[in-house]
C-alpha cells in the first residue's frame, strides 16, 4: 500500500463571499475524494462543510464540482488524478451556497411539488395491479435516479441563467414527468391532465436544448437525454404540433368561444 | 429563558426513512398535523442501501406462501426470541403494505403474469422478496415521498399551503424528548444549516432514527446511524430492549480500505453466488447448524439443483440466516482460509452469464466497478462480515409500536425492537418499516387526538437542552486545565473499541474492558470542543451525536455481557452454546436516573417474556420447538 | 477564449484562516451577475474550473461541420459533374428540374418544369438539410459548437438571455418528424441509385466498380442514420404506452433503439460517406479519376 500527500483546493465560504484555500494532504491507496475531504476535516478544518450520507454512491447527498465537473465525491476515486495534479473542489455552482461545499437544493424540492404525483386507475384495488416486465422497464430506469441533482447543477438553463429558475423545472423532473407518462397504469389522462402538454406548457422542455449534459454526469448512467427528455419532446409534438391535432384543437376552441 | 421559535403539531415524527415516511402519511390521512424531522436531505435516508427486497408472503412466485409460514421463518431466523405478536402481525400485514406502494407509483420488478415478482432470500423458505432489481431501499424511499409530496399537493389545492398538515424539516435534529410530567410534550431540535435551535410541540412523538452502526469501525451504514432514537428514548425514560443483538452482515466488502463494509446484497447468493474460501471449497456446507440440518442441502450438487428445483431439492446453505454465514466467514479466516484483503471469496462469474449479472444485480455491477475495480462478471468479489442492523431497540408495545412507560412516545423501523429476536432475516426490515411505521403513525394519531389537555412544554428542560447543545463550543472553559478532545479522535476509538470488543465474536473480559475504555471515552466526551460557529458545523454535529453513540455502545456493551449464551446475533466464544433456558428472556436498559443518564448509568434489568400463542406455537413441529423452547415452556 | 488553465483568482490563503470575512471577489470579465456569478452562489470568479481539454470537442465539431457545409455550398452551386453513367451523386438525386443532365432509367423526374434555372441540386438538399437540422443530434452539436449555449458542460456560456427552443425560429425543431418522412423516400432514391450502379457506363446489367462498393456502404449509412432517428423510434414504437400490446412495434423500437444509441456515430459516419460518395462523382465525371471496375 503507498500513500503520498496529494494537493487540494477547496472552497471555503459562505454567501458573505469565500475563497479557495489549499490544503496538503495524505491519500491512500483505493480512496475516493470524499476520504479526503473528510481527512482535511478531521486533521485540519474540524468545521469543514461537506454534505454526504451513505458514501456508497447510493444516496446522492455528496454532489460538488471536482476540477470543475459536477461530480459525487464518494464516486470518484484518487486514482482517476496524477498525483502532482491540484485538485480543486468547490460547491455546486448553480444553487445558492449555503456554506463551504454545501449548497441550497431547495429549488429541487419546489420543482419536485410542481409535478402532478401518479394518478391511480379508478376501480383497481391494491393487489390487482398487473404490469408487463417491458412496460415498466422504461419508467424503472428513470426511477434509478438516487436525486443527487447534478444534471440540476449541470444544466446551462438554470446554471447559466438564474431567471430561467421558475419556469424550467429541469432535467430531474422533466425525467419525472416523462416517468408518469410512461408508467403503464397512471390514470392522469383519465383524469384530465395532459402530462405532454403541460411538459411544454408548465414545465419548460422547451427550454431544453438537448445538450446533454445532464447525460454526461449523471452517476446512475440513466440515458436523460435519449430516453426520456427527447421522447417527452416527441410526446409533446403529438399533442402541439400534429397538424391534425392542432387543426381539431382550433375549430373546437372556436366553438367554445 | 431560551428565545426560540415554536411550533404545534400533533404528531412529530422523528427520522425520514420507510418508517418515519410510512408513520407520517398515515398519521397526516388520519388527521393529525404532522411534522416530519430527518437529519439529512429529505429522501436520503439510509433505507435507500437497503438492496434486496421486501419480504411479504404474497406467493406471486410460489403460491404455497402465506403468512404462517414467514411467520415461522422470522421465528426461527430470530432464534424464538422475536416478540411474537410483532412477527404474527408482521407477516400478516406485510403483503398489504405493498400492494399499497404500487398505488401509490411504485414500480416492482414483475412475473409474467404480470404481479410483483419475488426473489429467494437466506431464511426464506419461499421466494417472497418483492425488488426492483438491486434498488429497492430506493424504490421505497422515492414512492413515500412521492406519496408525501403528493398529499402535500392535497393540501396546496385545499389550503393554498403546500406545508399545512405534513411538512418535512429537513438537515434538522432532534437532541431531546422534551416531557411534561409522564408525558412527551415536545421535541428540541437544531438546523443544521444555520444551528438556529427550535421547538416542536406535540403530544405524540414517533422516533424512526434506525440504527446504531457508526460506533463502529466497519459498518454498511451511513453517517446518521448514530443511536439517536434510541438515546432519546432512554434520556426520555423509555427502556431499550435485547441490545446485544447486532447483526453483522456476513457479506460487506473488504477492500480497498476507504469503502471496507459497504454492503454487498444477499440477492448475491439469492440469484446463485457461492461462498469460497482460498482453497477454492464452498465451506458453507460444513458450518450447518443442527437446528438447520434438514433444510439445507448437503451437497453442492444438490445446493445446484435447488435454484432451478426448489420443491424437490434442499437449498444451498450459502443461504442460511445472517448470522450463521458471518460466522463462517469469520471462522474461515481466522483459520487462515481468507482472501488476499482478509475476507472470502463471493463468485458470480463462474455460475451466471455475463448479461445476466448485469441485469439481476446492476448497482453491485456498478458498485465494485467503480469503487473497486473489480469486475464482478469476470471475477469473484471479496467479502466479509460488516456492522449492519441492530436487532435491539427500543421496547415498544406490539400493537401500537407504544414505547414502555412514556406516554405519547411512539418507535418504529430499526430503533424499535422485539420484531426480529436475535437475528434479522434479510427483507425483512423494509416490511418492518411499512407495516410498524404505518402503525406508529396509526396510533400516535389516535393518541394525540384523544390527548385531552395538551402537554405544557418546560421551560427548564428547554435551557438545558439549549445548554447542553452549546456545551461543545465553550468545552475549554469546562475543561479547567484538562485538553480539550477532538470529536473525531473520539469517534474513532469509540469504532475501534466497539469493533474490537464487543464485535462479532464476543468475550467477557473483552467487554469489560470495552465499558471501561467506554467510561473513559464517556468523560473525554464531556470536553469535546469544536472551531468555528454554528451555521453547517460538522465537527459540532458530531460532538452531539458522540454523547448517543456512548449512551448505545454502552447498552450494547453492558447486555453483550449480561447474556452468557450464543444465540443470533450474540456470539459468545466463552459461552458458545444456544441456551434453551435464556429464549424467555429479555434484557431491558433503562436509564437509573433521569437526571444524569447522560452521564452513563444505565440499569440492565432482565424481563421473562409472555409466552407464545398456543396457536402460533401449533404452527411449529414438536420436534423443532425442542431445539429451542425452554423446559418450563414446553410444559405448558 | 478561455482555455483548460484558468482556475480561481484567491490562490494562496493559509489554510484554516477563517471563512466567511473575505469579500465577495468582483465578477467576473464582464462582471455579470447570472449564472454562476449570481450573488447567492458561491463567489468563484472564473467561469469555470474545468481542466480538462473541454474545448476540444466543440471545436472539432464545429470543423468538421464547417467543413461539410463548406464543401456541400460549393458542389450543390457548380451545377456540374454530378453525373458520371452509372453513379449519380447522392447530392442531385432526384433531379427534379429540366436542367439535369440526362440519366437513362435514373432519378430524372422533371416535376417543376423548365424554368428552374439554378442548380437542380438546390431543390432537392433541402430534405436531407433540414432533417439534419433538426436531427436532435446535430442540434446538440451547433448548439455547443457555434452558438456555445453551452460550450462544454458546466463551462458558462456568453449568452446573457436564454429561451431555448421555445420561441421562433428555433421552436420550428419541433418539426424534425415531418423531415423524417421525407428522408425515407429520400433515402429510398438513393437505394434506387445504388441498384443503378451495378451497371457498367454502358447501361449493361451484372457489373460492379468502385463506385459501387461506395455507394453500397453510403446508401447503408444513410439508411441507419435515418432509421436511428428519434423521432423515428418515437413513430415505431416509442409513443405506445403498452409494448406487451404491441410485440412486433416492440421488437422494432428496441432495433431501431440499438441503432439510435449510436445516432451520434451514424450522423457522423452518413455526412462523412455522403460527401464521399459525391465527391467519388466528381472525381470521375471530372475524368480526374478512372472508376476501376470489378466485373
Amino acid at each position: 500500500m503507498s500513500s503520498y500527500d496529494a494537493r487540494f483546493r477547496v472552497w471555503r465560504g459562505d454567501t458573505e463571499g469565500g475563497a479557495l484555500e489549499d490544503f496538503r494532504v495524505e491519500v491512500n491507496d483505493g480512496e475516493v475524494v470524499l476520504d479526503i475531504i473528510h481527512r482535511i476535516q478531521a486533521t485540519q478544518a474540524g468545521d469543514l462543510a461537506v454534505r454526504w450520507n451513505c458514501k456508497a454512491g447510493k444516496c446522492g447527498s455528496c454532489s460538488a464540482e471536482i476540477n470543475g465537473r459536477p461530480r459525487l465525491l464518494c464516486m470518484t476515486r484518487m486514482s482517476v488524478f496524477g498525483r502532482e495534479e491540484t485538485i480543486t473542489v468547490t460547491p455546486l455552482r448553480a444553487f445558492p451556497v449555503v456554506r463551504d461545499l454545501v449548497t441550497d437544493v431547495s429549488f429541487n424540492y419546489t420543482k419536485a411539488r410542481e409535478i402532478p404525483a401518479f394518478v391511480p386507475p379508478e376501480g383497481v384495488k391494491p393487489g390487482e395491479y398487473r404490469m408487463q416486465q417491458v412496460d415498466v422497464d422504461r419508467s424503472q430506469e428513470f426511477r434509478k435516479c438516487i436525486e443527487c441533482f447534478l444534471c440540476q447543477d449541470t444544466c446551462h438553463v438554470v446554471r447559466d441563467h438564474e431567471e430561467n429558475k421558475t419556469a424550467f423545472a429541469g432535467p430531474r423532473f422533466l425525467m419525472r414527468v416523462a416517468e408518469l407518462d410512461m408508467h403503464p397504469l397512471d390514470a392522469a389522462a383519465e383524469s384530465g391532465l395532459d402530462r405532454r402538454a403541460t411538459a411544454q406548457e408548465e414545465h419548460g422542455l422547451g427550454l431544453c436544448n438537448i445538450t446533454k449534459c445532464c447525460t454526461e454526469v449523471c452517476p446512475e448512467h440513466i440515458k436523460i437525454t435519449d430516453n426520456a427528455l427527447i421522447p417527452l419532446k416527441e410526446r409533446a409534438v403529438d399533442r402541439k404540433y400534429d397538424p391534425l391535432v392542432w387543426l381539431g384543437n382550433k375549430i373546437r376552441r372556436r366553438d367554445a368561444t | 429563558m431560551t428565545e426560540l421559535e415554536r411550533q404545534q403539531w400533533d404528531v412529530v415524527v422523528v427520522g425520514a426513512g420507510g418508517a418515519g415516511l410510512r408513520a407520517a402519511i398515515e398519521a397526516r390521512e388520519r388527521g393529525a398535523r404532522t411534522a416530519v424531522i430527518c437529519k439529512s436531505l429529505f429522501g436520503k435516508a439510509h433505507t435507500v442501501m437497503a438492496e434486496g427486497g421486501i419480504a411479504a408472503s404474497m406467493g406471486n412466485v410460489n403460491s404455497g406462501d402465506n403468512w404462517q409460514v414467514h411467520f415461522r421463518d422470522t421465528m426461527r431466523g430470530g432464534k424464538f426470541l422475536n416478540q411474537w405478536r410483532m412477527a404474527e402481525l408482521h407477516a400478516k400485514e406485510a403483503p398489504d403494505r405493498v400492494w399499497e406502494l404500487e398505488t401509490w407509483g411504485a414500480l416492482f420488478d414483475r412475473t409474467p403474469e404480470g404481479k410483483i415478482s419475488q426473489r429467494n432470500f437466506g431464511g426464506h423458505e419461499y421466494p417472497r422478496l418483492a425488488h426492483v432489481g438491486d434498488r429497492t431501499g430506493l424504490e421505497l424511499i422515492r414512492t413515500l415521498q412521492q406519496k408525501i409530496v403528493s398529499l402535500q399537493q392535497e393540501d396546496e389545492r385545499e389550503f393554498g399551503d403546500h406545508e399545512a398538515r405534513l411538512k418535512v424539516f429537513q438537515e434538522c435534529t432532534v437532541t431531546r424528548v422534551l416531557k411534561d410530567g409522564d408525558r412527551v410534550s415536545g421535541t428540541f431540535c437544531y438546523e443544521r444549516e444555520t444551528g438556529r435551535f427550535f421547538v416542536l410541540e406535540a403530544p405524540a412523538v414517533v422516533l424512526a432514527t434506525g440504527g446504531i452502526g457508526k460506533s463502529f469501525k466497519v459498518t454498511s451504514n451511513s453517517w446518521e446511524y448514530t443511536g439517536d432514537g434510541h438515546a432519546l428514548a432512554l434520556l426520555a425514560g423509555a427502556p431499550l430492549l435485547n441490545m446485544e443483538f447486532v447483526q453483522f452482515h456476513p457479506t460487506g466488502m473488504v477492500w480497498p480500505p476507504s469503502v471496507k463494509g459497504i454492503l454487498v446484497t444477499e440477492s448475491v447468493r439469492g440469484d446463485g453466488g457461492v461462498l469460497r474460501n482460498s482453497e477454492g471449497k464452498r465451506f458453507m456446507f460444513d458450518y450447518v447448524p443442527d437446528v438447520f440440518k434438514e433444510k439445507y442441502a448437503q451437497s453442492e450438487e444438490e445446493g445446484d439443483r435447488w435454484y432451478e428445483d426448489p420443491d424437490h431439492n434442499r437449498r444451498p446453505p450459502e443461504l442460511l440466516p445472517r448470522d450463521e454465514v458471518a460466522r463462517a466467514i469469520n471462522s474461515e479466516v481466522k483459520a487462515g482460509r481468507g482472501s488476499p484483503h482478509g475476507g472470502v471469496f463471493l463468485d458470480v462469474s463462474t455460475r451466471m452469464p455475463a448479461e445476466r449479472i448485469r441485469r439481476r444485480l446492476p448497482s453491485m455491477y456498478h458498485q465494485f466497478k467503480e469503487l473497486a475495480d473489480v469486475d464482478i462478471t469476470a471475477e469473484a468479489m471479496e467479502v466479509g462480515p460488516t456492522c449492519h442492523y441492530v436487532m435491539g431497540g427500543i421496547a415498544v408495545d406490539s400493537d401500537t409500536a407504544a414505547a414502555l412507560d412514556v406516554p405519547g412516545l411512539f418507535a418504529a423501523g430499526e430503533v424499535a425492537g422485539g420484531m426480529h429476536g436475535s437475528n434479522r432475516l434479510g427483507g425483512n426490515s423494509l416490511s418492518d418499516l411499512l407495516v410498524f411505521g404505518r402503525r406508529a403513525g396509526l396510533h400516535a394519531a389516535g393518541y394525540a387526538a384523544s390527548a385531552g389537555t395538551l402537554p405544557v412544554v418546560d421551560e427548564a428542560q428547554i435551557d438545558a437542552a439549549a445548554a447542553e447543545a452549546l456545551r461543545p463550543f465553550s468545552a475549554e472553559d469546562l475543561a479547567e486545565g484538562a485538553p480539550t478532545e477532538n470529536p473525531y479522535t473520539l469517534h474513532q476509538e469509540l469504532q475501534q473499541t466497539m469493533n474490537d470488543l464487543v464485535g462479532i465474536i464476543r468475550r467477557a473480559p473483552e467487554m469489560e474492558r470495552a465499558l471501561e475504555k467506554l467510561a473513559g471515552l464517556r468523560e473525554r466526551a464531556e470536553r469535546a470542543g469544536v472551531e468555528g460557529h454554528r451555521q453547517f458545523n460538522p465537527g459540532w454535529h458530531l460532538s452531539l451525536d458522540l454523547r448517543n453513540m456512548l449512551l448505545v455502545s454502552e447498552c450494547i456493551a453492558r447486555a453483550a455481557l449480561e447474556r452468557t449464551e450464543s444465540r443470533g446475533g450474540h456470539t459468545r466464544e466463552d459461552c458458545p452454546v444456544m441456551e434453551r433456558s435464556w429464549r424467555p428472556v429479555n434484557l431491558l436498559c433503562r436509564p437509573v436516573d433521569e437526571q444524569d443518564t447522560a452521564s452513563g448509568r444505565i440499569d440492565l434489568v432482565r424481563k421473562v417474556t409472555e409466552p407464545i400463542r398456543p396457536d402460533l406455537l401449533s404452527l411449529f413441529e414438536k420436534e423443532e420447538l425442542v431445539k429451542y423452547l425452554a423446559d418450563e415452556e414446553l410444559e405448558e | 477564449m478561455a482555455t483548460g488553465t484558468e482556475t480561481g483568482t484567491d490562490s494562496g490563503k493559509d489554510p484554516g484562516s477563517a471563512p466567511g470575512t473575505r469579500p465577495r471577489p468582483p465578477g467576473g470579465p464582464a462582471a455579470r451577475t447570472t449564472g454562476v456569478h449570481h450573488p447567492t452562489r458561491a463567489a468563484i470568479a472564473a467561469r469555470h474550473l474545468r481542466t480538462d481539454r473541454w474545448w476540444l470537442a466543440p471545436a472539432v465539431t464545429a470543423g468538421g461541420l464547417l467543413a461539410f457545409i463548406v464543401y456541400s455550398t460549393w458542389r450543390a452551386f457548380s451545377n456540374a459533374d454530378y453525373y458520371a453513367a452509372p453513379y449519380v451523386s447522392p447530392f442531385y438525386s432526384p433531379c427534379l428540374a429540366d436542367n439535369c443532365a440526362p440519366m437513362r432509367n435514373g432519378p430524372n423526374w422533371e416535376i417543376l418544369g423548365s424554368w428552374w434555372g439554378l442548380s437542380p441540386a438546390l431543390l432537392i438538399l433541402i430534405f436531407p438539410l433540414g432533417f439534419r437540422l433538426t436531427c436532435y443530434y446535430y442540434r446538440k452539436a451547433y448548439y455547443r459548437g457555434f452558438w456555445a449555449s453551452p460550450p462544454a458542460c458546466a463551462v458558462a456560456e456568453p449568452h446573457r438571455k436564454y429561451s431555448g427552443e421555445t420561441r421562433f425560429p428555433l421552436i420550428m425543431q419541433n418539426i424534425h418528424r415531418y423531415f423524417f418522412y421525407a428522408a425515407v423516400p429520400v433515402a429510398g432514391i438513393l437505394t434506387y441509385d445504388t441498384v443503378l450502379t451495378f451497371r457498367d457506363e454502358h447501361y449493361a446489367w451484372g457489373h460492379m466498380g468502385l463506385g459501387s462498393l461506395i455507394f453500397l456502404v453510403n446508401i447503408a449509412l444513410i439508411w441507419a442514420y435515418t432509421l436511428s432517428c428519434h423521432s423515428c423510434r418515437h413513430i415505431i414504437g416509442g409513443r405506445l404506452r403498452h409494448f406487451s400490446k404491441h410485440p412486433v412495434r416492440y421488437r422494432l423500437w428496441g432495433w431501431v433503439g440499438r441503432l439510435n444509441a449510436r445516432h451520434m456515430l451514424l450522423a457522423w459516419a452518413s455526412l462523412i460517406s455522403v460527401a464521399a460518395c459525391d465527391f467519388y462523382v466528381y472525381l470521375v465525371a471530372s475524368g480526374a479519376f478512372d472508376d476501376p471496375r470489378f466485373f
